[in-house]
């Protein structure tokens, strides 16, 4: 599918920059060009693709399917997935939370939906595509999926409720209204132009930081020697997994500059599963979010929530590099 | 006089969406009170789950996504 971009690549580098190839400046500006084309046409399109799915599938159908229907322990899997293909920026996550107490939706079903989002979000998917291929992606996006419907069902097991800040506990107490949703009466072509112009918006918001982590990937690619990770940092060294996690936290604003560097770095030597850890905590757990939850939910909810998250996350990474 | 309301906890998006609002009125001539809430607490009174949300006259127009200047125009024009 993308075999006309690698020859884009070789036609600019050696024909019209004249480089010649094997050398490691070639190597490393013919990977620089294309990834870059590659992951900011996969990006646009999966954003495209997420943008259409929300038009017809917009939150509030989510919120009254699962208060409307007895799902049977199922209910889980179900917010976790919506969770996956419903794209929100983190500061909707607090309305979005209230929404979806208020209307009834039990706060464990909440949490299970409000873990797997930003796990499994459009950008991160299409870098992953670009960067690692589908099955990795596949193992990625399933495991985030597992993780929400799993962490929601053990937080559900701790009757979290009364950690819930005193104002949001009034909302719950009161009346669990419904409200009817009331679909926007336009055509998917009236919808198109802002579907559009929305997937654009996003992938120039997150280009900066596309375009420096391919360029500081290439530039490792081309200069860091195969084996290097494995050979300095010891490969599976079982702490690498939890170091990863901890180092992630801070990274959050360059979730999409992360995952070319984070290629290289498998591809020197780290295993897959310290990867994919690394690039969910980066995502997961981020303090932005966890300032805004505060007005939801108290110190103490934030802390188990945050904490199961990461335990969980460092967990699949131990079982991803046992396994792959 | 016409009551615009942008609902967001202050991200890019709400930002870029009050802007909008700022610029459109600007282009149709027209006076209007506008209001930024960024208090969670006021914007659940509204009944929304995804910001930024833009209000005119307390009917919710645009949810969820950020409408362009010129969107807002033909709004306020209808």
């Amino acid at each position: 599918m993308f075999h006309w971009i690698q020859q884009l690549a070789d036609w600019l580098i050696y024909a019209v920059f004249g480089l010649t190839p094997e050398t490691h400046l070639a190597k490393a500006l013919n990977f620089f060009v294309y990834d870059t084309l590659k992951i900011l046409i996969l990006l646009f399109l999966m954003v495209f693709l997420m943008g259409v799915i929300n038009a017809y599938f917009p939150v509030e159908r989510l919120k009254n399917y699962l208060t409307q229907n007895k799902l049977f322990g199922l209910e889980y899997m179900f917010a976790s997935f919506f969770g996956a293909i419903t794209p929100f920026c983190s500061c909707s996550s607090v309305p979005l939370f209230i929404g979806f107490v208020q209307g009834g939706i039990p706060l464990s079903v909440t949490l299970a939906f409000l873990i797997t989002s930003p796990l499994v979000n459009e950008v991160a998917v299409a870098m992953f595509l670009g960067m690692f291929g589908l099955k990795t992606t596949l193992i990625y996006v399933t495991s985030g999926i597992l993780l929400g419907t799993i962490g929601g069902w053990i937080l559900g097991k701790f009757h979290l409720e009364p950690l819930l800040t005193d104002w949001v506990k009034k909302l719950v107490a009161q009346n669990q209204q419904h409200i009817p949703y009331q679909e926007e009466k336009t055509s998917f072509k009236q919808r198109l132009p802002n579907i559009t112009r929305g997937a654009w918006q996003i992938v120039k918001s997150v280009m900066v930081y596309v375009i420096l982590g391919i360029a500081i990937g290439a530039a490792m690619h081309g200069y860091v020697p195969e084996n290097f990770f494995e050979h300095h940092l010891g490969g599976a060294q079982w702490w690498t997994v939890p170091l990863a996690v901890l180092l992630a936290v801070p990274m959050y604003a360059n979730a999409a500059g992360i995952v070319p560097v984070i290629q290289v770095f498998v591809a020197k030597g780290i295993p897959l599963g310290t990867a994919i850890a690394f690039m969910m905590a980066t995502v997961g757990l981020s303090i932005p979010e966890a300032t805004l939850l505060k007005k939801v939910m108290s110190t103490k909810l934030i802390a188990i929530y945050f904490g199961t998250v990461t335990l969980f996350i460092i967990v699949s990474g131990f079982l991803f590099n046992v396994l792959l | 006089m016409t009551h615009i309301k942008v609902l967001g906890p202050g991200c890019a998006k709400c930002k870029t969406t009050y802007n909008n609002v700022l610029e459109a009125l600007k282009q149709t001539n027209r006076e209007a009170q506008v209001e930024k809430i960024e208090d969670i607490e006021e914007m659940m009174k509204y009944n929304v789950m995804t910001t930024p949300v833009l209000i005119i006259d307390d009917e919710i127009k645009v949810k969820g996504r950020v409408p362009l200047s010129s969107e807002i125009v033909d709004i306020l024009k209808n």
